[in-house]
C-alpha cells in the first residue's frame, strides 16, 4: 500500500514536469515571442503580431504534439519488445522494424531514379510516410512469420538483427547507386525531424498512434505474466501466440507510423523504459505503460528544445540530440545501479 | 494380484481406495516424447495413472529418463504422442488453457527472467486466471494471497524483490504463488534441486501438509528418494521399460524399488527403506 502511494506521488512529478515542459517547448525557439503572446495565441486571442501566432499555431503547436506521439510511442514500443524477448536489449531497431521503414523511404528516395517521372508524388510527406509504414510492415511479417515457426524467443530477436542488417546492407547498396542529391534527401530525413508536419499530417498521425495505442488495453495484463516467462504465462491460462502477435502488431503500427513521419529516431525506444524503470522501481505494467508514455514524452520534448536553442541560427537534427544527450544519462544511471531488469 | 498373497495392511489400503475413492488425474497408455516433422522421439510409452483426489506423489527416476518430460505433457507445456489425459473426467485437450489454469498450477525448474517484480506481486500473478482484463484484486484474490502468504510462512519477506531471496526463500515463494492459483493440483518439477538438507525437508513437509489443510493433490518429480519415501502417499517409478505406480508400501513390498536403478552398485534394503551401497 505504501507503493501505491509512491506511484501516485511520482505520477504526480512526471505528469506536472510534461505539463511545464511542454509549454516551454512552444514558447521556446528561434524567433522570440513574449509567453504572455504564446498563451493568448493557443487560446485564440489578440496576439500583437499576426506571424507570431502563425509560428505558434501551425508550427510550434503541431511540432510538440508530434514530439509527444513520438517520444510516447516509441518508448511504448520499445517497453513492449523488453517485456516479449525478456532482454533489456530489445527496441523497434533491434526487431529490425525501423530498419524496415527505412529501406521503404530508401527504395522511395534512391530508387526513383531508376524508375523516374513519379518523383513529385513520390517526395511529398505522404509518399514517404506510405513506403516507410510498408516497409516497416513488410519486415515485421517477416518476422512474425518466423515468429510462429520458430517457439523460442532469443531466436527471433536474432532473426530481427538480422532483417535489420539485411535491410541495412540493401540501403548501402542504394546508396552506392545513387546521385549526391538524392543522397543528400535521404540522410536529411535519416536525421530525423518533428517539425514538418501540418495539421492534416498530423491528424493522420494521430488517428494511427490513437489506434496502436488503445490496442495496448489487450496486453496489460499477459505482459504482467510474461515477467514469468512463457510457460508460467501459459500455466496461468495466457494465450502465448495471441499475445506475441498482438505485441508485434502495435509494436509495428507505432513505429511504422513514427519512422514515416519524422525520421529513425534511434535511443527512445530503448532507453526510456529503463529510465522509468529506475524511477519506479517496478515491472508492472499497470504502472510502467503510462509511466512509460509519459517519460518518453518529457524527453522528446527536452531534445526538441535543445535541438533549436534560441540562440542558434540552425537546428540541430533531433536524431543526434537523443543519442548525444540520452546515451550518458543511462550509462550514468546503469553504471550507479549497476543492473538492469526487464 | 492383492488378494493373492495379501497382508492385513494391504487389504486396508485396498478397502479404504474403494471408499471415497475421487480419480483426479488419469492416463490411458500414453506415450510422451518429442515430435517434429522428420521424425518420432517416443520418451516413454504404456504410463498408466490413476490418481486419487488429496494424494502426495513422488516422481522418481533416474536422471533423463523422462520426467520432466512427463510432467510438461501433464501441464499441457507439451504435446502427448499417443494416449489419453483425464483430469476431473475430462480429456486434457477439450479444456481451454484458462480453465486448465484453474485446475492445475505448476512450479518449474526454469529460472525466472529477471526483473523488478516483488514477491507480492509475484505471488499476485497467481491470481491472473481469476481477474478482469486489467489484472485487478479484489476482496477475494487478496484474501487467497495472504493465505498463501502465511500458508507458507513468508510474510516478512512479501515487500522484497524477488531477486533478493536465497533459493530456499524463492522456491517458497513460487509454492506460495501455485497456492494463490486455488487449484486442485499442484505439480512441480524438482522442487528441492538446489536446496539444502533442512530446506529439502521443510519443502517436503510443507508440500505433505497442503495435502492435508487445503486437500490439494501434489505431485514431484525428486532425487530424494529417502525424503519421498518418508512423507508421500503414492510413487511414481520411471525406468526404461516400465513405469510403475501406487502405494508407496505396496510397491516396497513388492521389490519395485530395486529395479529403479538399474545398476550393480546400489541395493535397496526393504526393511530400512534406504538405498545402500553394495560392499
Amino acid at each position: 500500500m505504501n507503493q501505491q502511494k509512491s506511484y501516485t506521488t511520482s505520477f504526480i512529478i512526471i505528469i506536472i514536469s510534461l505539463v511545464i515542459i511542454w509549454f516551454l517547448n512552444i514558447s521556446l525557439g528561434s524567433v522570440d515571442i513574449p509567453l504572455k503572446e504564446v498563451i493568448t495565441s493557443l487560446f485564440n486571442g489578440e496576439v500583437t503580431k499576426d506571424s507570431w501566432r502563425n509560428i505558434v499555431v501551425n508550427y510550434r503547436l503541431p511540432k510538440a504534439i508530434t514530439a509527444v506521439l513520438v517520444g510516447s510511442g516509441l518508448s511504448i514500443s520499445g517497453l513492449l519488445m523488453q517485456t516479449l524477448f525478456r532482454n533489456p536489449l530489445a527496441g523497434p531497431f533491434v526487431l529490425g522494424i525501423s530498419s524496415g521503414a527505412s529501406l521503404g523511404v530508401a527504395l522511395l528516395i534512391l530508387g526513383v531514379s531508376l524508375i523516374g517521372g513519379i518523383s513529385s508524388l513520390a517526395f511529398s510527406n505522404f509518399g514517404m510516410a506510405f513506403a516507410a509504414s510498408l516497409g516497416a510492415f513488410m519486415v515485421l511479417s517477416a518476422v512474425l512469420i518466423a515468429a510462429n515457426k520458430v517457439r523460442n524467443t532469443m531466436s527471433i530477436l536474432i532473426i530481427g538483427l538480422m532483417f535489420g542488417s539485411l535491410t541495412s546492407a540493401i540501403i548501402s547498396v542504394l546508396i552506392y547507386f545513387s546521385s549526391a542529391e538524392q543522397l543528400q534527401q535521404f540522410i536529411f530525413w535519416g536525421f530525423g525531424s518533428l517539425g514538418n508536419l501540418s495539421w492534416s499530417e498530423l491528424s493522420i498521425f494521430s488517428i494511427i498512434y490513437l489506434i496502436g495505442i488503445s490496442l495496448l488495453v489487450l496486453i496489460i495484463k499477459p505482459l504482467n505474466s510474461l515477467l514469468l516467462g512463457e510457460n508460467y504465462a501459459k500455466s496461468l491460462g495466457i494465450n502465448i501466440k495471441k499475445t506475441r502477435n498482438l505485441i508485434l502488431v502495435i509494436t509495428s503500427i507505432l513505429t511504422g507510423i513514427i519512422t514515416a513521419f519524422s525520421g529513425p529516431i534511434a535511443f527512445v525506444g530503448l532507453a526510456v523504459p529503463h529510465l522509468t524503470k529506475l524511477i519506479f522501481n517496478t515491472s508492472n505494467h499497470k504502472v510502467l505503460i503510462p509511466a512509460v508514455m509519459i517519460v518518453g514524452a518529457i524527453l522528446m520534448l527536452i531534445a526538441d528544445i535543445i535541438s533549436q536553442l534560441p540562440s542558434l541560427e540552425y537546428m540541430l537534427p533531433i536524431n543526434a540530440i537523443t543519442s548525444l544527450f540520452g546515451a550518458p544519462i543511462v550509462i550514468w544511471l546503469l553504471i550507479r545501479k549497476r543492473k538492469i531488469y526487464i | 494380484m492383492l488378494f493373492g498373497y495379501s497382508s492385513e495392511k494391504e487389504k486396508y489400503i485396498f478397502n479404504l481406495s474403494r471408499i471415497n475413492k475421487h480419480i483426479i488425474l488419469k492416463t490411458n497408455d500414453l506415450e510422451i516424447g518429442y515430435k517434429s516433422k522428420k521424425s518420432i522421439n517416443s520418451i516413454s510409452k504404456n504410463i498408466n495413472i490413476s490418481l486419487e483426489k488429496g494424494k502426495f506423489v513422488c516422481l522418481l527416476g533416474q536422471n533423463g529418463i523422462g520426467k520432466s518430460t512427463l510432467l510438461r505433457t501433464l501441464t499441457k507445456v507439451q504435446p502427448k504422442l499417443n494416449g489419453t489425459i483425464f483430469f476431473n473426467n475430462k480429456s486434457i485437450e477439450k479444456v481451454n488453457q484458462l480453465d486448465f489454469s484453474k485446475q492445475v498450477s505448476v512450479v518449474l525448474t526454469e529460472r525466472l527472467p529477471e526483473s523488478n517484480l516483488s514477491v507480492y506481486e509475484l505471488i499476485a500473478l497467481g491470481r491472473q486466471p481469476y481477474t478482469n482484463w486489467l489484472g485487478k484484486l479484489n476482496e477475494q484474490d487478496i484474501k487467497k494471497i495472504n493465505e498463501a502468504i502465511e500458508l507458507v510462512k513468508i510474510g516478512h519477506i512479501k515487500h522484497s524483490k524477488y531477486y533478493e531471496l536465497s533459493d530456499g526463500q524463492l522456491q517458497k515463494v513460487l509454492i506460495a504463488r501455485a497456492i494463490a492459483q486455488d487449484t486442485e493440483i499442484i505439480i512441480l518439477d524438482e522442487p528441492t534441486a538446489h536446496l539444502d538438507v533442512l530446506h529439502k525437508m521443510e519443502t517436503f513437509k510443507l508440500l505433505k501438509s497442503l495435502t492435508k489443510k487445503l486437500q490439494k493433490t501434489i505431485i514431484i518429480s525428486s532425487h530424494e528418494i529417502h525424503l519421498a519415501l518418508e512423507t508421500s502417499d503414492d510413487l511414481w517409478l520411471m525406468t526404461n521399460d516400465n513405469f510403475k505406480t501406487g502405494n508407496k508400501d505396496i510397491l516396497i513390498e513388492n521389490g519395485e524399488l530395486e529395479q529403479l536403478f538399474n545398476s550393480d552398485l546400489i541395493a535397496f534394503n526393504k526393511d530400512t527403506k534406504r538405498f545402500k551401497l553394495k560392499s
